[in-house]
């Protein structure tokens, strides 16, 4: 990757270098090999297996799914249920779909992302680039919110929202959940990774901070925004208790919140619609795993080196 | 500091009276320095690490603040003015190039930031560009280039600026040991060239001395000595100018000085006349000879180096020890011989503060 | 901080002045306001509250449903980074054996990590259901009569499974990356010092996963502590009724349900202070892995 050319990066073990560790007398390396196979076999199918049934389970009809119990293969009621979940309206009001709360979601995760890096790189840009009076009492005051999960204060910060107006808006489920400082705080170790000299040569190169931040620091921190946009889109698409708090209009549910919906409609009907709560899983995982498959490795980069 | 060296008339494109650096934890990094640099001078800072080479330097740039002193740019005190309003260009030691940037845009951006025109800023790109011989890379990013061309961009980045003064900070030390020396002579060459002046800070001895017009030695925040290289060379102002520049090092040796001769262990060897008494006597390896024992300093032969050319022979003087270079193919005289030199060749140190006697 | 830096007030007050906002408002002030809620009780009938003290965390601790919930989740969360972490490095191990396929492999056994708890939490309801769960058949199959929901212990056996199985992912790309970072030259001074190759990781590979191993218990029980509110949601359909309860639901339920905003908020002030010493001890483990890298 040639945008990250700092010598430190030149310090990662290269892939190819690896496979040369690994050699080791032929005869042992057959046995332990099988037996490596055969673990990560197991692995994937545990990890693999409820997801897959899950998901064909969901192509075949209730009843037969009541009958003889969740179904691998295919039920060929793919299409219907699918279109059921998606397109018709349901719930109490009848004003929701899974397309709408697919729509929400795209809407929180995207909100919650975008948000989240556009907020912690400014903080960030201040904490690490500028000298003044206050940085150091904004900085624990940020860095304190690492210490409390929303969850162990939901109560209050449900109040507070509800005093400002908030509840069922977009800005009251995604602004409070910004409150965190992870992202301030991977910028900020990224910044300070950032060698000095560059900012220094932009000096002379008479950049003011406005520019320096513009021209110089974000498009060298192309490759984090990007693992932490993607790592903070799942984290924003998966938020359930803070949805299941401030949401109680339907238009406003995000499909993860959907999922608690689904389980009210289940108690007391006869034959719940196994297949439709399953297609809405389905629906709600697909896009955040998709993007981490497809944005794997930057993924992966972006959560080992943020988590430090 | 000697005010003839030099000067040439008309405003030193450099010159620094009185500097001193105070780091706000009281850290005293450079303490009072008077030095300039004139029209197209090439003046090096060389000295250990810590002795505040670079922290000048990067006054000069305005990188740093000035505590006290000034520091002027062709006449105008520039102590507090922008880096970028110095009419400056650096050579950073990991050359600090843009990862992002083009080689192009890494040449462009100060002169963007400046509001020239845009064919002026490619005019003179693509005339620093041939000038280094990096035209054919000025497409690609700096990852993908070499240690060299890497080093070229940072200097055409430097050029394209046609500023006052060229100010390099340890700009070779990434680099491996040829093309070190490559770069060195183009360095020299394109500044010559240009007839810009620079400031080159470095704590390489060799590079000082192959780079220089002018040397600084630089010792705990303070200049040692002032000089032409072979002036700082042949006539060190003190034991730390002499023990620093030279390869191998000048041997320093206790010795009694009896006015035409010195003295250690019942030997001795001829000398200035200057001084009598404890002194701290110098003695360049190349300069020493060997002569069979009791010709001058009693000398035992303990390792020889072979270098080719040269060979060195380590033994000791007196309780210090002692190197003495040889030419190809030359023996020492025997396991127990002496060292003698011609008297000019000797330097005398005063024991206690390490000045030139 | 960077030795050279901009000056003046107004940009940095300027870039800083968003997340202050933000933290002030949706974190400084409920968080004070959880403190001061918990020393008063809700009058019911005149919606007054009156200042008690400590006697909502008096209250709050020694009732017996808090204790068993505390006693649960003590089990839980040990639970959760037991398999989590165990499952995670035995993958991770064998994956960075593997000369061929280590590829798909890592994509097959991270992209769990993507799945929301509550919806691995509706998948596991289905897996664990009474008439249609493959896994109760299978349990069966070995004399165990599995009855989620209506058993304490069995429904807590389904909870700690999924809640473990969502995290088995983020484990597994820790210690992997973490395998991958120990030095080549390192491992072949080991295979020259010791024959055995499970003696070789024991004595010197784990040791150096240490650090990562450390790093990631602490997420672990950070993970089983909060984030397996979704799970213990779905999985109770919302009805807890005698099923076993973490202590960050009891906050929930007790809060919103229940309507004791003292109680509840005094359980909130005593977690804070859990997570608060939690994060001490992981600052302090940061500081002493800059030493060991």
């Amino acid at each position: 990757m040639p945008d990250a050319s700092f010598d430190a990066a030149a310090d990662a073990p290269s892939p190819a270098a690896k496979g040369a560790a690994r050699r080791a007398p032929a005869l042992r390396l057959r046995w332990s090999s099988v037996f490596n196979h055969g673990v990560l076999i197991f692995g994937v199918f545990l990890m693999m297996g409820p997801v897959v049934i899950a998901f064909t389970s969901s192509t075949f009809d209730p009843i037969a799914i009541h009958r003889d119990g969740l179904k691998l293969g295919w039920g060929g009621e793919f299409l219907s249920t699918y279109d059921t979940v998606l397109f018709e309206k349901s719930g109490f009001t009848k004003e929701v779909n899974g397309l709408l709360m697919l729509f929400n979601s795209m809407v929180m995760g995207l909100g919650f992302a975008i948000g989240k890096v556009v907020v912690s790189i400014l903080a960030a840009y201040a904490i690490v680039y500028f000298r003044f009076r206050g940085a150091t009492v904004c900085f624990w005051v940020i860095f304190s919110t690492l210490l409390l999960p929303l969850e162990v204060r939901i109560l209050p910060s449900y109040e507070v929202v509800q005093s400002l107006g908030l509840l069922n808006t977009y800005t009251g489920l995604i602004v409070p959940l910004i409150a965190s400082a992870t992202g301030t705080f991977f910028f900020r170790q990224f910044f300070k990774s950032v060698p000095e000299e560059l900012l220094e040569a932009a000096r002379i190169d008479g950049a003011n901070w406005w520019r320096f931040l513009v021209d110089i620091l974000v498009p060298l921190s192309r490759t984090m925004i990007a693992a932490i946009f993607i790592i903070m889109f799942v984290v924003g698409w998966n938020q359930y208790l803070w949805p299941t708090l401030m949401t109680t209009e339907e238009g406003y549910f995000t499909i993860v919140r959907g999922i608690k919906q689904i389980m009210q409609v289940w108690i007391g009907a006869n034959i719940p619609a196994y297949n439709e709560a399953l297609a809405l899983a389905v629906l709600a995982m697909l896009p955040p795993v998709l993007i981490v498959v497809i944005f794997q490795r930057m993924f992966i980069k972006g959560l080992v080196e943020t988590e430090k | 500091m000697t005010p003839a060296d030099g000067s040439r008339g008309g405003v030193p494109t450099l010159e620094i009276t009185g500097a001193v650096k105070r780091y706000a934890n009281g850290h005293l990094a450079v303490k009072g320095v008077d030095l300039h640099a004139d029209e197209g001078e090439f003046v090096v800072f060389v000295g250990p690490s810590g002795c505040g080479k670079s922290t000048l330097l990067r006054m000069i740039a305005g990188l740093e603040s000035v505590t006290e002193g000034e520091v002027r740019l062709k006449g105008r005190v520039v102590n507090d003015v922008e880096p970028a309003d110095r009419d400056i260009a650096m050579v950073f030691q990991n050359y600090a190039l843009y990862p992002h940037m083009s080689v192009y845009d890494n040449l462009a951006y100060g002169l963007r930031n400046r509001k020239i025109p845009k064919p002026e800023i490619d005019r003179r790109v693509r005339e620093a560009a041939e000038m280094l011989q990096i035209g054919e890379y000025l497409a690609r990013k700096p990852g993908a280039l070499s240690g060299g061309q890497r080093q070229r961009v940072a200097m055409g980045r430097c050029i394209v600026r046609d500023p006052a003064i060229f100010l390099f900070d340890e700009p070779l030390s990434n680099l491996d040991a040829k093309l070190r020396t490559q770069m060195r002579l183009e360095i020299r060459r394109l500044q010559r060239r240009l007839g810009v002046a620079a400031v080159y800070v470095t704590h390489d001895q060799v590079e000082a001395m192959t780079l220089a017009d002018r040397i600084v030695v630089l010792n705990g925040g303070r200049v040692e000595q002032i000089g032409a290289p072979v002036e700082v060379y042949n006539a060190p102002a003190s034991t730390f100018v002499a023990s620093f520049i030279g390869a191998p090092a000048m041997n320093l040796f206790p010795a009694e000085a009896e006015g035409g001769a010195i003295r250690v262990d019942g030997g001795s060897a001829p000398a200035p006349a200057r001084a009598r008494g404890a002194v701290t006597a110098g003695l360049r390896p190349e300069k020493a000879r060997l002569v069979p024992a009791g010709g001058g300093l009693p000398f035992t032969v303990e390792t020889v180096e072979e270098l080719g050319a040269t060979r060195l022979v380590h033994g000791h003087v007196g309780a210090a020890s002692f190197v003495v270079s040889l030419e190809a193919g030359v023996s020492p005289p025997g396991e127990t011989c002496a060292v003698t030199a011609d008297p000019a060749d000797v330097h005398l140190f005063d024991r206690g503060s390490g000045a030139r006697l | 901080m960077k030795k050279v830096q901009f000056s003046g007030i107004a940009p940095p007050l300027l870039l800083i002045a968003p997340q202050m906002a933000i933290v002030v408002i949706f974190f400084l002030w409920p968080a004070a306001e959880a403190v001061r809620t918990s020393f008063f009780i809700q009058d019911p009938f005149f919606g007054r509250a009156v200042f008690v003290g400590f006697d909502n965390y008096v209250n709050a601790v020694t009732r017996s449903d808090y204790l068993r919930s505390a006693a649960f989740t003590g089990v839980f969360v040990t639970a959760i980074c037991a398999i989590s972490l165990g499952f995670g490095l035995l993958f991770a191990v064998c994956a960075d054996e593997v000369l061929r396929g280590e590829g798909p492999y890592k994509t097959l056994l991270m992209w769990v990590y993507a799945i929301a708890p509550p919806v691995a939490g509706l998948i596991g309801v289905m897996l664990f259901d009474q008439h249609i769960g493959p896994l109760v058949d299978f349990f069966a199959f070995f004399g165990w009569e599995l009855q989620t929901g209506v058993d304490y212990w069995d429904t807590a056996f389904a909870m700690t499974v999924v809640a473990a199985w969502k995290q088995i992912p983020y484990n597994f790309i820790f210690f992997l990356s973490g395998l991958q970072g120990i030095p080549r030259s390192l491992r072949e001074a080991a295979a020259i010092d010791c024959r055995s190759p499970a003696r070789r990781f024991w004595t010197v590979v784990f040791p150096l996963l240490a650090p990562t191993s450390f790093f990631l218990l602490v997420i672990n029980i950070t993970y089983a502590f909060f984030e397996t509110f979704g799970v213990i949601d779905v999985m109770l359909k919302g009805e807890p009724g005698n099923n076993p309860v973490s202590l960050v639901y009891k906050v929930y339920l007790d809060g919103f349900r229940g309507q004791d905003l003292g109680g509840s908020s005094a359980q909130s002030v005593i977690l804070m202070v859990g997570v608060m010493l939690l994060t001490v001890v992981q600052f302090r483990f940061i500081e002493r892995r800059v030493h060991y890298a």
